[in-house]
């Protein structure tokens, strides 16, 4: 229907016009065609076929590489400790069960609760701590676009006149916000510690680096501060906090490079997940030393500063403890995916064989019977 | 009161033009006839401007906008981009704004290049300089100043500003010889001729001094019409009215040629209304088989694309039917929005939805598919097999649109004259009240002595005899309208007459003429020249005849014959006939007719081209009625050709038969093996001509078209005379069936060849005049025809030749069709036909300027057909099947990722991909690959012409296997989707811990599907030269370098930098690596599998054909053969 009425050369009808001196068309007539291998269609060409026997060998070979890659990641994967807890605080049960239901944005005192839990293996290397939410759409548009990444790279402009994508959180009160933006102002706020619980019964606070958990690149191009060399609180003059925030952006850290829109916290917040149950890095714990690791084996405790209200939505909190390979975190899919397919392609190698077999012969009687 | 009123405004408004419709009037030198002669009504023309400009510089811009919006596909994707301005939607305008502008510019662009070539060439046209005859002078102004009614002299070798007529000429005997060149494309040199009356004038002032009016009719394009009449006024007499033809009539764009001069009128056509002007206007579009395909898929894409958006949106409305899931606190709506209505809020989703998946029909396919005809054309233009030397000339491509057609064709409708056969006539043998005179070669350039040279089979001596002989020798020397050309660089048909006097040419518009003239002198008549319109003969005694010519009955198709009648020098008035026998006999009263019917028969038998030639004696009384018969019909000015044709009609009657000449017309080089190859092919062949069935079944099997196996049917007059038309057709039609249920499958052990002539097929075609079973007679002929691999249909007409085609094209399976033929009578079959095919004959160019393609020979027929033809479709197939395939890989994961993200409308994929996919990232490698691609190698198709069945009946394009590259798609779409998603669910896979986002999950699944895409591509390939290497790895790797670009920079212009860092971030993730190896990998596997078995356990010709040629790269296996198995 389309291309019927679609018709580039409508300039077919047209006069083609040449001058009474004699027409040049006439003397383009009589010209021989070049006899060049392009225009005579007769470029060197290599021709391959995907015939039974042409492929098979591919099959056998991409089997073999596959399954032992597949066997090697699975290995890796399985080789990696992850520990998962649930602090959402759902049953009547849980510890954190009074801070879900007494819930507000405004409460001046902060909830927190405790949550005991063991490790059964040391966990080796760095550990990974991550928070994880349930059911949180930071995928939707309208949440992924509420954002102004002029004004999170420190342009004044943008600063106190944020883009309007940040709709409806550009502004409060009349002045405007910084950062701006739905994103910005959902920020992650509860705040997770762990306790380990000595043998001899003390608790131990184990050490959180909050840094190195944002990309390199987000935090030292893509996020800067409205003006590098004036105090922070300055340089924010004019603007007021988000909305749900507790403090200004100014205000996050009192370390000056991990403060404001460089903030790895605020960083890793603003890298919207793609999917609705996503996990965000929250703290690294580094390795001490080669003789002890990193988390033993033992008693531990983890203390929630319960702000973040997610039971609206039906939403869940979780807390992730991982240690981590050279192919990232626990994921058994890559394995088996790679297992799978090399073994697919290892019997449609034989199966391919046996037709081969079969019909490559009665192909061969008709090609030589012509 | 006013209603009526305004009726009968509109009625005069309306019925206006009804009064200039039939005749305008000139005033030759803008005199006005002397008062009371005739009412003045001043007629307004335009001037000579010729305008094939289309915009000037100030409309251009909308107009052009104009022309480009009317096209339903750009309109569509403009609403889509005003749709995304308007309403707040997921991708910004710029991704359909920015394809659509480039698509948009560059065809502006282009169009707007074109129309300043034409306007150049206007303008160069139109300031060209012309002399008019003002005042007595001859004055020098510019061409487009010329008005209707100025005089022009012309010189030698220069082009007619417009359509004049001739008044005088340089030459004393009235005439000028002209080429139509550039026109027609017709070198030889055509006769005009100067109105009687005023051909005497020298001067400039004598020709000022012609007081007369022109009548003629309206502008219309036929080249070879013209009705008009002159009216010349002297002091105080009646007008003298003299008829004006084709003759009179110089064209403009034709060149004047051997004369010094003429004066001629700007008398009938200037500027637009120019004969050349009218003809250029455009043919009726013709449409492929593909092409209706790639709609049919458009529109269920289209459907697919709308319930696609439907669907999301009812999902969308249910799924936040809690307002938590609505409006979450996190997420708030703005003020605004919340206050929509609810129904305009749906509606706008449902449009949002539609833009996020709008790139499903991509607008670069149209560009792609123009492109690829455009250039895909030219490898017909540069073909050398296709060149002739002889011509000079190659193939010519007139429409690219139908490529792919030329690979499509199931039925073929040949002309045979020029077509199968040479037309390149040599006279073989007369024959005259049955004896036969046979002349003898030219022996070393002498001709032999006039007595020697004829060979008398049957010499029965006689006084009568000796009459008859004289009359049918002079009769074939005067009954023709050949010129004698004395010059050497005459184009065309040439040859000798005299070898020691300055050389002189028969040159003829219809080669048969020629032959008959040169077979004369062979014979010892001499056909000299035409002088003040006396013919000169030399005879056999070398003495010099001079007849006068009075009246030419020019040949048309329809009659099939032509007459002169002229006065011999003793004064007697003779008409001299010559015809088709089927024209002639009829209307002999006397003569030997049986003998001569049989040598006729008998000749025809063999192959030979027979006319008979009759006469008649005319008194003076007899001729002064033709007189008036013949002047009064060209005189008038409405329906002058019934009238002649009725004035013929009673003038050539009671004819006594002389005898009957016959002409060799030899086969084509090669036709008979093209003819072979085409049947092979699958396709039917059929043989529509003129010529008499004898003549043509003759040929039919010279060509091979009927083999001695080939059962013969006949639907002829003969057969229909002695049983009723019913009757024949229900038997040909039993014995048709009968033979097929036989024979069973095994269709080749015997085939029917069918021969038809035209007036049983006119007898067939004629609405049933019962009324009942109305069409039965069509469905049986068809259906007769259909079992038939070959058919010959003699003595048609040419419009009958079209109507067959149209009755094939109408029949129910629709087959494609394509006709062939050189003539002027060919060009009604080919502009009917799917695919029209010139040959560049002898007959002029008629049918080369209205085919769609012209070549040189009818074997090229061969190459165009089975290889270009065959590379064509293929090519297009793919292209087409392609597109939507890699469409259908792209939009599917947006879709599934819907369910994921709250049916937000949130794009898989960042802007810049979405905008670039179709037009950078996978454009280039299908367009190379559709221009390039070689599934089998040239010889193989040229040597197997049965691999043409594969492709027919546009098996590439059938639902089934558009059904399997959608579903192939939309596989891969979803391993695409779900195989990042496992991947991403709920872990890293960074080696520091760090998390990637939504926007480094769809480049992973973009990067997955560029690959992907372009690699199926790679495996469809068959033919890898270095345009495929360069053209494939060299877009992958630019969509590579391309993402490090577009990631590596802060953007200053862009007002998000989502895409910041995100692919490099990617590729440093080793997870992320062999994901996307995975993904390729499973995408391309079942494509793989199916092409392999498909290859092992049910192989097409074609696959066969190619692992013919590589059988030796296929030995691997070989050792490993059962010799029981099988």
């Amino acid at each position: 229907m389309m291309a019927s009425v679609y018709n580039a050369k409508d300039e077919d009808g047209h006069i083609s016009v040449s001058g009474p001196s004699g027409g040049s068309a006439a003397a383009m007539r009589g010209k021989r065609p070049e006899n060049t291998a392009f225009k005579q269609q007769r470029l060197p060409a290599w021709q391959p076929i995907l015939t039974a026997g042409t492929v098979l060998p591919a099959f056998f070979i991409i089997g073999l590489i596959f399954i032992p890659i597949g066997i090697g990641l699975y290995v890796t994967s399985n080789n990696i400790k992850e520990f998962e807890i649930d602090y959402t605080g759902v049953d009547m049960s849980s510890p954190c069960f009074n801070c879900s239901q007494n819930l507000s944005w405004n409460s001046s005192r902060p909830c927190t609760c405790s949550i005991p839990f063991h490790l059964d293996q040391p966990y080796e290397n760095n550990v990974f701590m991550y928070y994880g939410l349930s059911n949180f759409y930071q995928n939707h548009r309208r949440y992924v676009k509420s954002r102004d990444d002029s004004q999170l790279n420190g342009d004044l402009d943008a600063l106190t006149k944020p883009s309007k994508e940040c709709e409806p959180y550009a502004y409060h009160e009349n002045k405007p916000i910084a950062p701006c933006g739905a994103i910005a102002n959902s920020m992650f706020n509860d705040t997770l510690e762990i306790f380990y619980h000595d043998p001899n019964g003390t608790r131990v606070p184990v050490p959180l680096t909050s840094t190195g958990i944002a990309w390199w690149a987000d935090k030292h191009v893509k996020f800067r501060n409205p003006s590098e060399n004036l105090n922070l609180t300055a340089a924010f003059q004019g603007t007021t906090k988000p909305v749900n925030w507790r403090r200004p952006v100014y205000e996050m850290d009192s370390d000056p490079h991990n403060n404001g829109f460089i903030n790895e916290d605020f960083i890793v917040w603003m890298r919207t997940a793609a999917l609705p149950t996503f996990r965000k890095l929250y703290r690294i714990i580094s390795k001490k030393d080669n003789m002890v690791p990193t988390l033993q084996r033992g008693n531990y405790t983890l203390e929630v500063v319960y702000n973040y209200p997610v039971r609206s939505f039906d939403g869940r909190k979780r807390m992730i403890l991982s240690t981590i390979s050279w192919m990232g975190g626990k994921n058994p899919f890559l394995g088996i995916a790679y297992i799978t397919v090399g073994s697919v392609c290892f019997f449609l190698g034989v199966v391919l064989l046996i037709i081969h077999h079969k019909y490559g012969n009665r192909n061969n009687s008709a090609n030589n019977s012509n | 009161g006013v209603c009526a009123y305004v009726r009968t405004l509109l009625f005069l408004y309306l019925s206006r033009p009804e009064i200039w419709v039939d005749s305008r009037t000139i005033y030759i030198g803008h005199k006005e006839p002397p008062p009371g002669a005739e009412a003045y009504i001043p007629q307004r023309f335009p001037d000579n401007r010729i305008v094939s400009s289309k915009y000037t510089f100030w409309n251009f811009i909308p107009k052009n906008l104009f022309e480009q919006f009317r096209r339903i596909a750009n309109f569509y994707f403009l609403v889509i981009f005003l749709v995304q301005l308007i309403i707040d939607t997921p991708t910004s305008p710029v991704t359909s704004g920015l394809p659509l502008f480039f698509v948009i510019t560059v065809t502006a662009i282009k169009q707007g290049y074109e129309d300043w070539l034409r306007h150049k060439a206007d303008c160069s046209i139109n300031e060209c300089p012309v002399d008019v005859v003002q005042r007595g002078k001859v004055v020098r102004t510019q061409s487009h100043k010329l008005r209707v009614g100025d005089i022009v002299m012309v010189r030698e070798d220069e082009t007619f500003p417009c359509d004049l007529i001739l008044l005088s000429s340089s030459r004393p005997d009235g005439t000028c010889y002209v080429t139509t060149a550039s026109l027609d494309g017709e070198s030889s040199h055509k006769t005009y001729y100067a109105v009687p009356d005023t051909m005497a004038f020298r001067t400039e002032q004598e020709v000022d001094s012609l007081h007369a009016t022109i009548e003629c009719e309206q502008p219309q394009p036929d080249l070879y019409k013209f009705v008009g009449r002159i009216n010349i006024y002297k002091d105080r007499e009646e007008p003298v009215a003299r008829t004006l033809g084709a003759e009179n009539l110089l064209l403009r764009g034709a060149t004047l040629k051997n004369t010094q001069y003429i004066y001629g009128t700007v008398a009938v056509y200037t500027g637009m209304e120019t004969k050349m002007a009218l003809n250029y206007q455009s043919k009726s579009q013709k449409r492929s088989a593909v092409e209706k395909s790639m709609n049919a898929f458009l529109i269920v894409y289209l459907f697919i694309l709308i319930s696609k958006a439907v669907i999301n949106t009812v999902l969308k409305y249910a799924w936040q039917w809690s307002p938590d899931r609505d409006e979450p606190w996190y997420n708030h709506r703005t003020e605004n929005e919340r206050q929509r209505h609810v129904v305009i809020r749906a509606f706008t989703d449902f449009l949002a939805f539609m833009v996020l998946f709008n790139y499903i029909i991509p607008v670069s396919m149209y560009v792609t598919v123009e492109m690829q005809k455009f250039l895909g054309s030219y490898f017909i233009t540069w073909d050398e097999e296709m060149f002739d030397d002889e011509l000079g000339e190659g193939a010519q491509v007139n429409t690219s649109d139908l490529n792919e057609e030329l690979g499509q064709v199931e039925y073929v409708f040949t002309d045979k004259t020029g077509t199968l056969t040479e037309n390149n006539m040599e006279f073989i043998e007369c024959c005259v009240d049955g004896n036969v005179y046979i002349p003898h070669a030219i022996c070393n350039g002498q001709i032999l002595s006039a007595a020697s040279s004829i060979d008398m089979i049957d010499s029965s001596p006689g006084g009568y005899r000796r009459e008859h002989e004289d009359l049918f020798f002079r009769a074939l020397c005067l009954c023709h309208t050949v010129q004698v050309k004395e010059e050497e660089t005459v184009d065309g048909i040439k040859r000798g007459i005299h070898q020691g006097r300055p050389t002189s040419f028969y040159i003829s518009s219809s080669p048969d003429e020629v032959a008959l003239v040169e077979g004369m002198k062979r014979l010892g008549y001499t056909y000299l020249r035409l002088k003040d319109s006396y013919m000169e003969i030399l005879n056999k005694d070398d003495e010099i005849e001079r007849f006068q010519l009075l009246h030419v009955l020019n040949f048309d198709s329809v009659r099939r014959r032509m007459s002169v009648i002229v006065k011999s020098s003793s004064g007697d008035y003779l008409l001299f006939c010559k015809g088709a026998d089927s024209s002639i006999f009829p209307r002999v009263v006397s003569g030997k007719v049986e003998q001569v019917r049989a040598r006729v028969e008998q000749n025809a038998v063999e192959g030979l081209r027979t006319l008979c030639v009759a006469y008649k004696k005319l008194s003076e009384s007899e001729y002064q009625e033709a007189c008036h018969h013949l002047t009064e019909a060209k005189l008038a000015l409405q329906d002058r050709e019934q009238r002649l044709a009725h004035a013929y009609d009673i003038i050539e009657r009671e004819f006594v038969l002389l005898g009957a000449t016959a002409v060799e017309d030899r086969l084509q080089e090669k036709a008979a093996d093209t003819i072979e190859s085409l049947h092979k092919a699958g396709m039917k062949v059929w043989v529509l001509t003129g010529d008499k069935m004898e003549t043509a079944a003759a040929t039919c099997y010279a060509s091979k078209l009927f083999r001695r196996s080939t059962q013969i049917l006949e639907l002829t007059k003969k057969r229909t005379e002695e049983q009723s038309l019913h009757d024949v057709l229900f038997e040909l039609n039993r014995t048709v069936i009968r033979q097929r249920s036989m024979s069973g499958l095994s269709v080749d052990c015997l085939d029917f060849g069918l021969i038809i002539d035209g007036a049983t097929l006119s007898a067939v075609l004629k609405p049933n005049q019962e009324g009942a079973g109305n069409g039965n007679y069509r469905e049986i002929f068809l259906e007769i025809c259909r079992n038939c691999s070959a058919v010959l249909c003699c003595r048609m007409a040419p419009l009958q030749k079209a109507q067959i085609v149209k009755l094939i094209k109408a029949s129910k399976e629709h087959p494609i069709t394509l006709a062939i033929g050189d003539g002027a009578n060919d060009v009604s079959m080919i502009l009917e036909a799917h695919v029209g095919i010139g040959i560049m004959g002898k007959e002029g160019r008629q049918a080369a300027r209205n085919s769609d393609y012209a070549i040189p020979k009818f074997k090229h027929l061969k190459k165009i057909l089975l290889v270009h033809g065959h590379y064509y479709y293929i090519r297009i197939a793919e292209l087409v099947q392609y597109f939507f395939y890699k469409n259908v890989c792209f939009i599917f994961p947006q879709f599934l990722y819907q369910f994921f993200c709250g049916f937000s409308q949130q794009p898989l994929y960042d802007t810049a991909y979405l905008t670039l996919y179709n037009i950078s990232f996978t454009s280039l490698p299908i367009l190379l690959y559709s221009l390039v691609e070689q599934h089998v190698s040239m010889e193989t198709l040229k040597r197997e012409p049965t691999l043409y069945r594969d492709i027919a009946k546009n098996s590439l394009l059938r639902w089934p296997v558009f059904l399997y590259w959608t579903c192939l798609g939309v596989f891969d779409a979803v391993i695409f989707f779900f195989g990042a998603y496992f991947l991403f669910d709920n872990t890293t896979f960074t080696s520091n811990g760090q998390m990637f986002g939504n926007w480094t999950f769809g480049t992973l699944v973009f990067t997955v599907l560029v690959f992907t895409v372009t690699l199926k591509l790679a495996l469809d390939t068959h033919h890898w030269t270095w345009i495929n290497h360069f053209f494939i790895w060299g877009s992958l790797l630019f969509y590579v370098i391309f993402s490090l670009l577009w990631g590596g920079i802060i953007w200053p212009f862009l007002n998000y930098q989502r895409m910041y860092y995100v692919f490099m971030q990617m590729l440093s993730s080793g997870p992320a690596w062999l994901s996307i190896i995975l993904l390729i990998t499973v995408s391309l596997l079942p494509d793989v599998i199916k092409k392999v078995l498909c290859r092992s356990m049910c192989p097409t010709a074609t696959e066969r054909a190619q692992v013919g040629v590589g059988e030796t790269a296929d030995f691997t296996f070989q050792p490993l053969y059962d010799p029981i198995d099988e």
